[in-house]
């Protein structure tokens, strides 16, 4: 027995409750450093989009007519803009709205190919027929196009329909490899072993398809939050999207990228946060990625 | 008499695991070496060294030497040269050692122009004297096919052909025959003997089966955790054995021909990984004459007798294991005493064994009086795949009879053992059973249930009572899956509390350490994860169990925990069980009747002790035959049945008898007339004794496992 081993016993002895998954992966996630620091910095990052804007006067409407395009001081934590906005306001304001696009983009979007590419791989026949049929049709359509077109519709508060409309463009390619890994994971003898033991379809993708899948997933969803955020961003970029007043991490960037060589704190804040978020995001992937494969050395 | 092959104190690590501790050995002209090992001891590592063969990472000591000349360290040119000259090598899966691109027939002519100044034409003759002489029918024709073209046993007879192309001094096989059949491994056996024979060579087999080597080797070298410790003849090693652990594998072998059904006796625990051995024995962990004394230091090997060395300080009082001996019994030394031990260590095999015993005497029956309620009922039973060729337009070719008509049935408290070789489809009948769909054609009945009328709430009811256990564990368990969520998956699945505390009874019950309960499978060894899978399909309270193979992934020391913990669950909770399994010793020891599966049918059913002892199909006898008993005087006397050829393709069928083209009977006893009735007409399953039965027109009852003739 080796000595992470008898740790592990002794643990287990301690902890009278069941020791089901959900616990065990929650334990290993929180025992890598990379997934503390990871699920730290994202808490930070939310607090501080959330809860930041109440310790400044300013709001990302405001403009301070006094000063334009200033430098960060004691009245402006991060400068100003051109037209007079607080940059930390702003900042904080777009960092809500891509936080939140991004993450919920990505998990709706792995989610979707999750459900989709395991239930066609699983049950075959006539369910995977359909729902190959849409992947493929949703493959061929030029999604950026479609996003352009559909845009003015994401006016004030659409931004729930903005986040769908991301999720269904990105989920088909891997919807396509769950598929192809689903039909060869149900020859396997556990999933054989399940049926046999009575447990209903729906249940053996959940609990043994799904989960076996799980670092490709976590690999698609993290890469996926990028995309999402990246994906508004270049939207937003040409004027789709979320759409002024308002503004996200892309119209920021967007704008801060024309001034960023005369007054870098239009640019620098927003992007430095926006790799920030990205790099936690590949933290909390790769921890989770580990927590849930046994195979790896969970407990450094 | 000067060894051909010398090695001394060969060492052999990768990074810091060595797996490969001072091995030393020899081997003279003629001599037969055995080589046995569980998994992990080092000695397939040994014999890559020998011939060279070692990953570049690997950091070899010590010396080897051919005919006096240093091996270890040699130009590689040199070496080439000796590798399949002087020194040859047949592997355990052929079909990797052969191109698969080229034919046959050229490659074995290769192998001899390599290493000698002939022509083509002569390497070409050449080539089809050596497939004739490996037993190749019609070799002129089958050396132009290519290796994918010929079935396992004829590949392995292939490698045989090219390892003695060029009349080689010594020929290394690593386990020859352990990914084939029984009646091929008679067959592929019988010609390594023809080869030795003819090229006089000295012969290292490595294999991991006592049986194979009590009735081929001279001298047998046991390793164990990467060290030889013991060695000597082959009559010492399985009469006098002087090291626990040779006499615990010979111990906990089940045999063909034991009828009186003992416990067997299980080793203690796991062998050590390589990386961390114990300080003093690397035995001592399992060791039931265990002293402190034996933690001291690494036991030499002591010359314990002329030309035998057992690596124990206590060899002067280790007596051999008898049969009748029990568990716990002062009288011999193995396996008494060291039970004040067993509790400290969490995993301990033996725990069931004892009671294995009583179980065994109270759970057996004698043949005729077969309890009345009936678990499982199959009639007729039909299975056919259609057979499909072609990349672009898939068109049906033909039709794979997997199961034609098998009818059994099971009762309560029983366990049928259903054997087989591969392709005989006893896989496929027990998929039919388990799918609990309607039969294609016959009827199968699981518990007072037929399966073609079954709504999704009946067979969720049916699958309740009946649970699988599958051969592989590690494939079988959900490696995602903590061991608690795997033994709960089927109370949960069938809306049960799924507690802590019944998954810890459950554990407790098959001989695990409920405190693992949050690990996952791959912490656990191969017999402990059948123990999961065990714990899992018990956690229903099933009535039906059935066993897909469920020993032969584990090792031979491990192997007979499990079989002793089956057998006693069995007793203890009134279990039925089908054990579907290849491994006839086994079935023997567990099962109370026996089915034998031939190409879809069933060509003998009834009492184990019955068709054991007097099998009266000429298929079941030469399947028995064709089994090595590990008990070399007895091996020398048999005299093997074997069959020719391959089991024909499920596609096409012989017409008749299925049995006919390989039937031994056919060939040489019976008159024209009666061959008349084989061929033309299909034999039905007829009783031939009380409870035993056998689908062949001239059965006829005789004893093939023990010399001696015919039965009555
Ligand atoms: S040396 Fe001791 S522990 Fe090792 S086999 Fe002999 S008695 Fe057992
Ligand atoms: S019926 Fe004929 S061919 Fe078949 S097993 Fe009996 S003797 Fe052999």
């Amino acid at each position: 027995m080796t000595l992470s081993g008898e740790e592990l016993a002794e643990e287990a002895v301690r902890d009278v409750a069941p020791p089901s998954r959900l616990r065990v992966v929650t334990r290993r996630f929180f025992a890598s450093t990379q997934g503390r620091i990871g699920f730290a910095v994202l808490a930070l990052m939310f607090l501080l989009a959330f809860a930041g804007p109440l310790f400044t006067p300013w709001s990302y409407t405001d403009k301070d007519f006094t000063a334009f395009m200033q430098p960060p001081s004691a009245t402006h934590w991060f400068g100003t803009l051109q037209t007079g906005s607080d940059v930390f306001a702003v900042t904080l304001r777009g960092m809500q709205k891509s936080l939140v696009v991004g993450l919920l983009a990505a998990l709706v979007s792995t989610a979707l190919a999750a459900l989709v590419g395991a239930f066609a791989g699983y049950f075959s026949g006539w369910t995977d027929r359909w729902l190959s049929w849409v992947t493929d049709l949703l493959l061929v359509l030029p999604a950026f196009l479609i996003l352009a077109i559909m845009s003015p519709l994401f006016g004030a508060g659409q931004w729930v329909l903005f986040v769908v409309m991301l999720a269904l463009f990105l989920w088909m390619v891997t919807s396509k490899i769950v598929r192809g890994m689903t039909i060869s994971l149900k020859q396997r003898e556990y999933i054989q072993a399940a049926r046999f033991m009575g447990v209903p379809p729906v249940r053996i993708i959940a609990r043994h398809v799904l989960p076996n899948l799980s670092s490709l997933l976590i690999v698609d969803a993290t890469l996926n939050v990028s995309a999402a955020i990246l994906t508004e961003t270049s939207l937003s970029y040409f004027g789709f999207g979320i759409q002024p007043p308002d503004v996200s991490f892309g119209t920021l960037i967007a704008d801060g990228s024309r001034t960023a060589v005369y007054a870098p704190w239009t640019f620098w804040f927003v992007a430095g946060l926006l790799v920030v978020t990205v790099l936690a995001v590949n933290l909390v992937g790769d921890a989770l990625r580990d927590a849930f494969d046994p195979g790896a050395k969970g407990r450094r | 008499m000067t060894p051909v092959l010398q090695v001394t104190d060969l060492t052999v690590s990768f990074g810091d695991v060595r797996a490969v501790r001072g091995v030393s050995l020899e081997v003279s002209r003629g001599e037969v070496l055995g080589v046995v090992g569980e998994s992990g001891s080092g000695k397939s590592v040994t014999a890559a060294a020998v011939m060279g063969l070692l990953p570049p990472g690997a950091r070899v000591g010590g010396s080897v030497r051919l005919h006096g000349k240093e091996l270890l360290g040699a130009p590689e040119r040199e070496l080439t040269a000796l590798r399949g000259k002087t020194v040859s090598m047949v592997f355990q899966d052929p079909l990797s050692a052969l191109t698969p691109v080229y034919r046959v027939g050229d490659q074995i002519a290769e192998a001899v122009r390599v290493h000698r100044r002939v022509g083509k034409e002569a390497a070409a003759v050449r080539a089809v004297e050596l497939l004739d002489l490996v037993g190749i029918p019609r070799p002129g024709e089958r050396a132009a096919a290519f290796p994918h073209e010929f079935s396992g046993g004829m590949r392995q007879r292939v490698m045989i052909a090219m390892a003695i192309a060029n009349d080689p001094d010594v020929i290394i096989c690593d386990e020859p025959t352990t990914a084939l059949d029984v009646t091929i491994q008679a067959q592929v056996l019988e010609v390594l003997k023809k080869a030795q024979r003819e090229t006089g060579a000295a012969i290292v087999l490595i294999t991991h089966d006592l049986g194979v080597v009590a009735g081929f080797a001279d001298r047998v070298l046991v390793m164990y955790a990467g060290r030889p410790v013991e060695v000597g003849s082959v009559d010492d090693i399985f009469y006098r054995p002087r090291m626990p652990y040779t006499v615990g594998l010979l111990a906990s072998l089940p045999r063909i021909d034991r009828g009186e059904r003992q416990p067997l006796v299980p080793i203690e625990g796991n062998p050590p990984a390589p990386g961390a051995l114990p300080p003093g024995c690397p035995f001592a962990p399992r060791c039931p004459l265990h002293v402190e004394a034996c933690d001291e230091g690494e036991p030499p090997l002591f010359e314990v007798g002329p030309g035998q060395r057992a690596a124990c300080i206590r060899w002067e009082e280790v007596r051999p294991w008898a049969p009748g001996q029990r568990t716990g019994d002062e009288t011999g030394l193995w396996p008494a005493g060291r039970h004040a031990g067993e509790e400290a260590r969490p995993w301990a095999a033996g725990r069931h064994a004892g009671e294995a015993g009583r179980a065994r005497a109270r759970g057996r029956h004698e043949a005729g009086a077969r309890p009345l309620r009936t678990v499982l009922e199959v009639e007729n039973l039909v299975k056919e795949y259609p057979l499909m060729r072609g990349a672009v337009f898939k068109h049906r070719v033909g039709t794979v009879h997997a199961v034609a008509g098998v009818s059994f049935d099971l009762r309560e408290g029983e366990t049928l053992g259903l054997v087989g070789e591969s392709g005989s489809g006893k896989t496929t009948t027990l998929m039919q059973i388990l799918e609990l769909a309607a039969p294609q054609e016959g009827r199968v009945t699981v518990l007072g249930r037929d399966t073609a009328r079954l709504g999704r709430a009946d067979s969720t009811a049916i699958r309740r009572d009946m649970q699988v256990v599958f051969q592989d564990p590690l494939a079988s368990l959900d490696p995602r899956m903590t061991v608690h969520d795997i033994v709960a998956e089927p109370l949960r699945a069938h809306g049960l509390p799924a507690s802590g505390r019944r998954v810890a009874e459950l554990l407790t019950l098959v001989g695990l350490d409920p405190s693992h309960a949050a690990r996952y499978p791959q912490d656990f060894s191969g017999g402990q994860r059948q123990r999961v899978a065990i714990a899992r399909a018990l956690a229903l309270e099933p009535r039906l169990l059935v066993l897909d193979e469920p020993v032969s992934a584990l090792d031979v020391s491990i192997r007979a925990g499990v079989i002793n913990l089956l057998a006693s669950l069995k007793a203890r909770l009134g279990l039925s069980y089908l054990f579907v399994a290849h491994d006839l010793a086994v079935v023997r020891h567990i099962a109370d009747r026996v089915a034998v599966m031939h190409l879809g049918k069933i060509a003998e059913i009834g009492q184990v002790d019955a068709v054991y002892d007097a099998p009266a199909h000429p298929y079941t006898q030469s399947l028995l035959s064709a089994i090595p008993v590990p008990d070399p005087a007895r091996e020398r006397t048999r005299t093997r049945i074997l069959l020719e050829g391959d089991l024909p393709s499920p596609a096409d069928p012989p017409s008749g008898c299925r049995f006919r083209t390989r039937c031994p009977k056919f060939r040489s006893e019976l008159t024209d007339e009666e061959r008349e009735a084989c061929v033309t007409v299909e034999p039905e399953v007829l009783p031939v004794g009380a409870d035993q039965g056998a689908a062949c027109h001239y059965a006829e009852r005789r004893d093939v496992v023990r010399p001696g003739g015919i039965v009555r």
